[in-house]
């Protein structure tokens, strides 16, 4: 899952049959500091309750369809979550990792 | 599967049920240095890791629903491991 944020939202009248009363909203992916990373897409909103404005994360792929009512459409991207709140202090992030890390010359 | 970094929490009221009472963590993925590599995920963690922790992370919707026994579920990165030691002959 990646965060992303909800830029609006996209109707479509006439659709497949089984993506009827699934809510399709524009996102923008964000990288890890929360800052726009690539082209925006289109999301199904798998949590119902996304809105214009908010941070969500979504979930790629076959995923994306699994997170709907009815999983077998043709969705390659959902908002599986709304996020209240990210906690990922600096000096973790420039501190190295816990695992003790060798190289050798073969 | 790839190696990373625990490099925070994420919290969310609202999110689907396949993801109800896991713990979402953000993950920093790792190059052969060991240092950041600018990608990441939000990942279920099954493996009780902690922020600064080196962790394995397996990225794959099959995989993701055996571990956490759900199906249909959409969920794919999962952190299945802490790693103590990483060892490279190059």
């Amino acid at each position: 899952m990646k965060f992303a944020r909800v830029l609006g939202t996209a109707v479509a009248s006439q659709k497949y049959q089984d993506l009827e009363g699934v809510k399709f909203l524009i996102v923008q992916p964000l990288d890890e500091n929360l800052q726009p990373d690539g082209l925006v897409q289109v999301a199904a909103d798998a949590t119902a309750q996304a809105a214009p404005g908010e941070l969500v994360f979504i979930v790629a792929s076959r995923e994306g369809a699994q997170a709907l009512h009815e999983t077998f459409v043709p969705v390659d991207l959902a908002i599986t979550g709304i996020v209240d709140e990210v906690h990922a202090p600096e000096e973790i992030r420039n501190s190295p990792g816990t695992a003790r890390w060798h190289r050798t010359k073969g | 599967m790839y190696i990373g970094k625990v490099i925070g929490t994420v919290v969310a009221t609202i999110k689907i049920p396949h993801l109800e009472g896991r713990k979402l963590l953000m993950v920093d993925q790792l190059n052969l240095e060991g240092d950041s590599s600018g990608d990441y995920d939000i990942a279920v963690d099954v493996a009780q890791a902690g922020i600064g922790d080196t962790v394995l992370v397996i990225d794959e919707g099959n995989g993701a629903r055996q571990i956490l026994e759900i199906d249909p579920g959409a969920v794919r990165a999962v952190i299945v491991g802490v790693v103590d030691e990483v060892s490279l002959t190059t």
